[in-house]
């Protein structure tokens, strides 16, 4: 029986290996609602709740969710956190909720997720869980009727990476990761239930203009534009920061060359005078010597998650910025006639 | 006689001002949850949570399941997991109450008054909202009711389900837009461009249409409404007056300003892609 059942863990294991990736997530509008409701009822306060549902294949099925409290920092309080989660999936199968976690959402502000926390937690799931995912819902960006939901993983390679916690230069031109591969985003699809979708269909008629349709028609994205720049600005401050730190870094570590290789010159020449006085040399290293110290290498973490906030933030005042066009064209159009 | 004057066959409360407001996410809620029900229930039932404004509209924002058993004449409502998931969803947000519950089928049934009296324990006067998931007169009926007890004098008699008007809230699930909560799947959200294009169209085709039916009254074809008239009016007034001139300025104003924002923007990937290329660059040895 014991053998039996040491075969089988071991091909569970070997199944594991070959698991097809994820490719798709697929969410309930049930769920997007329900994330919807929760990060905006709360913004600009960030907000955080658990997704549970299947994992098929290679599709991710988010079939129902729930919040997080509003986390506090006092142990007592996360203690009470952690108890509110069991109770909650507890309370949940008890309806035949699908009661397996599948990740957690949150909710941020213009884009700027991409922080140290992020990845901290979602180490911590993947941890449990073998395949997990973060879905980011921007509540600024739905008053300009985008539906502003994104899914987000990690890549295996960062993982990897992250899990040894090595991030010098060398090992990240090993791996050949760069900053673009941090976040891998997943597509989303979005399924309702037969039952759901009969009851939109009913009770709201195909009106010909929706509250969707007014949001992105709206002319004003001046205060959005000006946010994102100040939060661009930042970054920059922050990556040229950045980028002193790695200056000094280098400026040491040629400077501790020199040094050594001074030195080094220094003791060659020591010893061809003892070579020629008949006495052993002297070893052409000296540990003890402050400056064969190594220079520890700045973590380059915080460099590539400035430049992917970065790089968000131009891609969203180059999404707006398209969209503005179109509309100013628009009213132009309209003025004309 | 003289006790006839305090005996007086009433409702109590007399008259209701109550409305009632649902979001959405209640409907998806309770649709799901009727999908996922045990295999021997008929129905669900589940607790209404929401908030009451000061003119009596009571707001339903939220609910949740309960599980429960039926049998032909009794009820029994899982009391303590209504409690516990109560004090979860309060731990969330406190200002979200009790305001009633819900059960899925048609109207009012015999069960409903011992389920109700429950809930009148757990806040005053609360709201039975049901929904028909069933189809059964071939549309989807939600109704909202508020329980009136019938008394004489300090007797009372009967409790009555009195309907109050409800009115949908679908502003939310507007802003997400239909297309993708109508239909059983869909493939991929649509992006920013896109989305901005499917409104763009809709509003060509909605002057368009404008367009044919003035078109169509001027020449005689359809009887002239002098109230579509006014609306249209009222639209083409409300583009605002101004000289081609200063429009002009205003809009290439705005233009320039997008302009210089994506040159910035385009520049600042640039530079990252050129860093990233010299940083490795460097520090080969």
């Amino acid at each position: 029986m014991a053998n039996t059942m040491a075969r089988s863990f071991l091909q569970v294991a070997a199944t594991e290996e070959v698991a097809s990736p994820l490719r798709v997530v697929q969410i309930e509008g049930l769920v997007i609602l329900k994330i919807i409701k929760h990060c905006k009822e709360f913004s600009p306060a960030l907000v955080t709740g658990q997704l549970l549902g299947l994992d098929v294949g290679s599709v991710l099925e988010v079939t129902n969710c729930f919040p997080f409290p509003i986390r506090e920092e006092d142990e007592e309080i996360e203690a009470d956190g952690a108890n509110y989660q069991l109770e909650m999936m507890r309370c949940l199968r008890e309806v035949n909720v699908d009661n397996n976690t599948v990740g957690w959402y949150q909710s941020t502000l213009l884009g700027s997720f991409q922080t140290v926390e992020l990845i901290e937690t979602f180490m911590n799931y993947q941890e449990n869980i073998r395949r997990c995912v973060c879905i980011i819902y921007d509540p600024s960006r739905s008053n300009q009727g985008v539906l502003a939901l994104k899914a987000l993983k990690l890549s295996d390679s960062f993982m990897e990476l992250y899990r040894n916690n090595n991030f010098t230069g060398e090992k990240l031109r090993e791996k050949n990761l760069s900053w673009v591969d941090i976040f891998e985003e997943i597509p989303i699809k979005v399924s309702n239930s037969a039952l759901i979708s009969a009851f939109m269909t009913e009770l709201e008629a195909d009106t010909p203009v929706t509250q969707c349709d007014y949001d992105r028609l709206q002319l004003s994205t001046n205060p959005y534009m000006e946010r994102n720049l100040e939060f661009l600005i930042e970054c920059m401050d922050d990556l040229s920061m950045e980028q002193h730190k790695f200056q000094f870094y280098y400026r040491n570590l040629s400077r501790q060359q020199g040094q050594q290789q001074a030195w080094l010159q220094k003791r060659r020449a020591e010893n061809m005078a003892r070579k020629a006085a008949g006495e052993d040399p002297l070893p052409e290293e000296d540990p003890t010597n402050p400056i064969f110290k190594p220079i520890p290498e700045p973590s380059r973490l915080d460099s590539f998650l400035i430049t992917n906030q970065i790089s968000n933030y131009c891609n969203q005042i180059n999404g707006v910025a398209g969209q503005s066009f179109s509309r100013l064209y628009l009213m132009k159009a309209l003025h004309e006639n | 006689m003289a006790s006839s004057e305090s005996a007086v066959l009433q409702f109590f409360p007399a008259s209701t001002s109550l409305s009632a407001k649902v979001h959405p996410l209640v409907i998806f809620n309770i649709c799901d949850c009727y999908v996922r029900r045990p295999d021997q229930a008929e129905r669900v039932i589940g607790t209404l949570l929401g908030s009451i404004s000061p003119d009596g509209t009571v707001d339903i924002r939220n609910s949740y399941a309960v599980p429960h058993n039926e049998s032909s004449d009794q009820v029994a409502l899982d009391i303590d997991y209504h409690h516990n998931m109560l004090l979860s969803h309060q731990k969330v947000n406190p200002k979200e109450v009790i305001v009633g519950w819900y059960s899925t089928g048609l109207g009012v049934t015999g069960g409903s008054a011992l389920i109700h009296e429950f809930y009148s324990r757990e806040v005053q006067n609360p709201i039975h909202l049901t929904v028909d998931t069933t189809f059964r007169n071939g549309e989807a009926t939600i109704k909202a009711f508020v329980s009136v007890s019938l008394s004489l004098g300090e007797r009372q008699l009967a409790a009555q389900f009195q309907e109050i008007p409800l009115d949908l809230r679908m502003v939310e699930a507007e802003r997400v837009g239909f297309d993708i909560l109508k239909t059983t799947m869909v493939e991929k959200l649509p992006s920013d461009l896109e989305g901005m294009e499917a409104s763009m169209e809709r509003l060509l085709a909605l002057i368009d249409d404008v367009y044919k039916y003035v078109d169509s009254v001027v020449e005689g074809q359809v009887v002239p409404d002098n109230d579509i008239g006014r609306y249209i009016a009222d639209t083409v007034a409300s583009i605002p007056k101004i000289s081609p001139p200063a429009f002009d300025r205003l809009v290439n104003d705005s233009l320039q300003d997008h302009l210089l924002l994506l040159y910035l923007s385009s520049i600042t990937r640039t530079q990252l892609s050129l860093a990233e290329k010299l940083n490795t660059a460097a520090q080969i040895p």
